[in-house]
């Protein structure tokens, strides 16, 4: 059983998604998913435990010998991320019945649950796998059903976010399915280990480059990189609270996933960042991408498209971390990675307890919730000021992380500029917080949220705290992933 | 009770913020609430009492709470300096809630049990801030310390405060984040740890030009220092109810802003490396800038409060000077300054709200003749005037001699024209103001212009109704006011302790 674990990881929620179709009732379909969400996420956990203490698992499927067969190959990041999805999936599915309830037409809760677990098989596929037409598959197993999900919104506008969503995403998908293609041509291989061997020979062909475009392109329209990125704040605004909460710390994070995986195991760090001219370009998007999405971040009056773009500006500071390419730098963006998913996914959960109260979530509709959903509104601030990056929190972590990788560069512009774009992040968060402990309510008083969503916003609140003060785990993990991503490139 | 002094310690920090449940726990009974922040304030005062005795008895008290990232850890340690803060601070602490139960129930606010459980968190970080062991732990209780006094700033809720509460949290919260948490880094990145150490963290070869860099970083980084062009944030609390402005934005924001500047100057830099930095010198002009326009600024304002806050930015710019002068005279001038002004300050603060409380004053325009209705309280504002402007018999007497002398040996004359220029000008915006309100037919010292027509107005009602009841403010007040006057005037008699708590800052254990 141990040793089918990687395989069981993307099995498990794959069969379980038909089954929620035959059970054909809302709460049971729920019940169902949550148990396979939970032991996604004990699987996930026994992976990573047994990756620290034994390294590399690889596992062939079907007993194909790998570079011929599919091979599934968990290392330390690959454990990090699969915790870090399904255990969210697991949080943000509890409080999921009250939510679409309210958000989505009573016939498709089944729909929801089974395209849900879809989307978390291809989320884990895509990570898990170690073969790259693999990540193809599952990319698109997660982007169909994920264009679908947005598309259940109440709102009209939910559909044209989803039709823009597949538009960008398909073409993301077309292009890294065309640098696959080249890859395969020039090497004759897909297992990506393999590749990593082989494509240094062909490095200096105009193939290679032409593949690393269209991968590279075709991961950052996925991942939302400025400027990239328009696609995602709709997607995320007019999609049901609970698949925005999913999606917000999960999908833009598998993207990065993919980009770290190709950059640095599958065509090597000399080849990203020497020949080809990766670091000022991404350092540049990263920067510019972090100060445009956070004053359109102010601008905004609906608060998930605010935060939203706040997602978008926090993604600049991965692909910043990321563009330093050394240990430290890698790490501070894995350590963000973990992070953020945390904050966004407790911000996104309260909003989705707001909605369920007030009905919408417009800046306006705020207005003294303060006082009427004190924990909920507790909630928002904490993960606010975790985006900030206030101490005690896990959005000061990275962020010490993020700073000393920069100075051991001896960037300092480049750290005064994060700086600064944190002091925005100060202006978008206040103007909620401002709303709702400063304005008078307007209209009917609304009570606070019920149990069922304060229980998963607190846990990832204190998640949070917890986190930000005990960091052992999350900077282990991290650095334990950034140095065997190093080893493999040197 | 027979602790550990190195749990006394660890109490001493938790203490205060777990009170904090239990004004919660008791929000719905006034009386219930009230006496649970002062048993509090009167334990904490037991715990950092005895500390206190650990310290002279040359006892080392640490301790280590937990590795947060790895090489930087939350520990705490017990210097005289941080000593001398603490015990301020709790002190006037236990002061201040006696003056705020008599203030904010005679001024029916709203949120009171908000209030003290903010108030309460408040004093926690102060605590964790004074004691703590590196510049890590430090920046923690800083910026707790800006959140939790946040909602204190902006209690009353109105735009007004709003606005307030966004200058105070937006320019804190900048200089905080992007200017010294950069510096700290860099010190991490520079030093290799960021540990306190007598003497500085430095070594010998570090390079003037990075040394003198992250020096700025600091100085403009620690906005609660209030040196200006950051010292916005001061004069924009003030919207606070009065207890916030007394206690937190006289005595405990500030004085940790100004600790920091200190601790980072003696325990980072070191006098030695500081004095030969070249951006020392232009610090030093930039604080005296600051001391100087402030005042003039002070002198421009009607609201009591808004003077009062540039008066305190003014007299801030006092202790940075001191710091920055880089002598142990320097360094012993400001360590008494941050108890002296302490005092003064927030017995000045106690009048202004005693006023508001009891005449609905809040204009200086306004404070004529006052001093037949408020005796104690425009006496009590007398007396706190003199220890400001720092003449005998009163306690900032000392303090200002020796910065002083700090400025004679440094041969800083520039410095020493500022300070006794600055002086002058604090007779000139705080004397007139009780002698306003004993002798409202002294036409000699006229007020400011705007005022002038209202002044006369004033007059002529006292002269109408001579019939003028006294109306102090309600007892618990007063008794808070009188009990930081005498403070005043003892520092000026005894200030041997405090003496000897200043020097023994530069050699290490009490």
């Amino acid at each position: 059983m141990i040793a089918h674990l990687p395989i069981l990881q993307v099995v498990i929620p794959l069969m379980a998604a038909p089954i929620c179709l035959i059970l054909n009732r809302s709460k049971l379909a729920w019940l169902f998913a949550l148990i396979v969400s939970g032991v996604s996420c004990l699987v996930s956990i026994l992976l990573l435990q047994q990756v620290m203490t034994t390294g590399v698992i690889s596992y062939e499927l079907g007993g194909w010998q790998a570079p011929w067969g599919i091979e599934y190959r968990i290392d330390e990041l690959n454990a990090l991320m699969l915790l870090i999805i399904s255990a969210i999936s697991t949080i943000v599915l509890f409080a999921a019945p009250k939510s679409i309830d309210k958000e989505i037409v009573k016939g498709k809760h089944t729909y929801f649950y089974v395209l849900y677990l879809l989307s978390l098989t291809g989320m884990l596929g895509i990570v898990a796998t170690g073969d790259a037409f693999n990540v193809f598959v599952f990319l698109e197993i997660t982007s169909l059903s994920a264009y679908a999900l947005i598309a259940m919104g109440k709102k009209k506008q939910a559909v044209w976010a989803s039709f823009q969503y597949l538009v960008m995403g398909t073409i993301g998908a077309t292009f890294i399915l065309i640098g696959i293609g080249l890859m395969y041509q020039m090497t004759g291989t897909l297992n990506m280990q393999d590749l990593s061997q082989r494509l240094p020979e062909v490095a200096q062909t105009r193939t290679v480059f032409t593949a690393f475009a269209f991968v590279i392109v075709g991961v950052c329209l996925k991942l939302a990189m400025f400027p990239l990125h328009l696609w995602l704040p709709n997607a995320y605004a007019y999609a049901p609270s609970i698949v925005t909460s999913f999606f917000s710390a999960t999908s833009t994070k598998v993207a990065i996933y993919l980009l770290i995986r190709f950059t640095f195991s599958v065509f090597g760090l000399s080849f990203s960042f020497t020949t080809v001219p990766l670091q000022t370009l991404f350092m540049t998007l990263g920067l510019v991408g972090i100060f445009v999405a956070s004053i359109s971040a102010i601008y905004q009056h609906n608060i998930k498209h605010l935060f939203a773009y706040s997602s978008i500006a926090q993604i600049g500071y991965m692909i910043v971390g990321f563009s330093i390419s050394s240990v430290a730098g890698l790490t501070a963006t894995l350590l963000h990675l973990f992070n953020h998913a945390l904050m966004k996914s407790a911000i996104f959960l309260a909003l989705a307890a707001v909605a369920y109260r007030v009905g919408n979530v417009r800046l306006d509709s705020l207005r003294g919730l303060g006082r009427q959903m004190p924990l909920t509104m507790a909630a928002i601030v904490i993960g606010g000021l975790s985006l900030i990056g206030v101490p005690l929190t896990v959005g000061f972590v990275s962020k010490w992380y993020l700073l000393s990788a920069l100075i051991e560069q001896g960037w300092w512009p480049v750290a005064v500029l994060i700086l600064l774009g944190s002091m925005l992040a100060v202006i978008y968060v206040w103007k909620v917080v401002e709303v709702a402990y400063f304005k008078e309510p307007v209209g009917t008083p609304v009570k606070e949220a019920p149990i069922g969503f304060l229980i998963p916003i607190w846990i990832l609140v204190l998640a949070n705290v917890y986190f930000g003060i005990d960091t052992r785990f999350s900077v282990q993990v991290a650095q334990a992933a950034a140095e065997s991503l190093f080893g493999g490139a040197l | 009770m027979n602790l550990s002094l190195d749990l006394m310690l660890q109490l001493a920090i938790i203490l205060p913020i777990l009170s904090s449940f239990a004004i919660i726990a008791a929000g719905r009974y006034p009386n219930l609430r009230e006496s649970v922040t002062i048993t509090t304030c009167l334990i904490l005062i037991y715990l950092v009492v005895n500390l206190y005795q650990g310290l002279l008895a040359d006892e080392t008290i640490s301790v280590f709470w937990w590795e947060l990232l790895p090489g930087l850890n939350v520990s705490f340690d017990i210097e005289p300096l941080g000593m001398l803060f603490a015990l301020i601070a709790s002190f006037l602490w236990l002061v201040t809630t006696c003056y705020a139960i008599g203030y904010m129930r005679s001024h029916n606010e709203k949120n009171q049990t908000r209030f003290y459980v903010c108030f309460a968190i408040a004093i926690g970080a102060v605590i964790g801030l004074a004691f703590s062991a590196n510049l890590f732990t430090l920046f923690i209780f800083y910026e707790v310390l800006t959140l939790s006094t946040y909602p204190l700033v902006t209690h009353a809720g109105t735009e007004k405060a709003k606005q307030g509460g966004r200058t105070y949290l937006g320019i804190l919260l900048t200089t905080s984040i992007v200017l010294f948490l950069l510096a700290i880094v860099g010190t991490w990145f520079v030093a290799g740890t960021l540990d306190f150490k007598l003497g500085g963290i430095f070594s010998d070869d570090v390079s003037i030009f990075v040394a003198s860099a992250l020096l700025v970083l600091f100085i403009f980084g620690i906005g609660k220092a209030a040196i200006m062009p950051f010292h916005r944030w001061l004069p924009a609390a003030m919207v606070a109810p009065t207890p916030v402005s007394s206690l937190l934005h006289a005595v405990a924001v500030v004085k940790a802003g100004v600790f920091t500047v200190l601790k980072v100057c003696v325990f980072i830099f070191g006098l030695d490396l500081l004095a030969i930095l070249p951006t020392t010198q232009f610090l030093l002009y930039l604080a005296a800038a600051s001391v100087l326009l402030a005042s003039i600024v002070a002198m421009r304002q009607d609201n009591l409060k808004a003077r009062l806050a540039y008066s305190t930015v003014s007299q801030l710019g006092y202790i940075t000077i001191g710091a920055l002068l880089a002598t142990s005279t320097g360094v012993v001038g400001s360590s008494m300054h941050i108890a002296m002004h302490a005092f003064g300050k927030i017995t000045l603060f106690f009048c202004a709200g005693a006023i508001l409380v009891s005449l609905h004053k809040s204009k200086i325009s306004e404070m004529v003749g006052i001093g037949k209705q408020m005796p104690i309280t425009m006496a009590a504002f007398f007396i706190a005037s003199l220890s400001i402007i720092g003449v005998p018999p009163t306690g900032g007497t000392w303090s200002k001699w020796y910065l002083m002398m700090g400025a004679l040996e440094t041969e800083q004359f520039i410095i020493m024209m500022v300070l006794m220029l600055s002086s002058l000008l604090n007779i000139a915006y705080l004397l007139p103001i009780p002698f306003h309100a004993f002798f409202p037919n002294l036409t000699a010292f006229k007020p400011i212009e705007q005022g002038a027509s209202k002044v006369i107005q004033e007059k002529q009602k006292i002269d109408a109704g001579s019939d003028i009841q006294i109306k102090e403010a309600p007892l618990p007040s007063l008794i808070a006011i009188v009990v930081t006057a005498l403070g005043c005037l003892i520092l000026f008699v005894h200030p041997q302790p405090l003496f000897e708590l200043a020097t023994s800052v530069l050699t290490g254990r009490g």
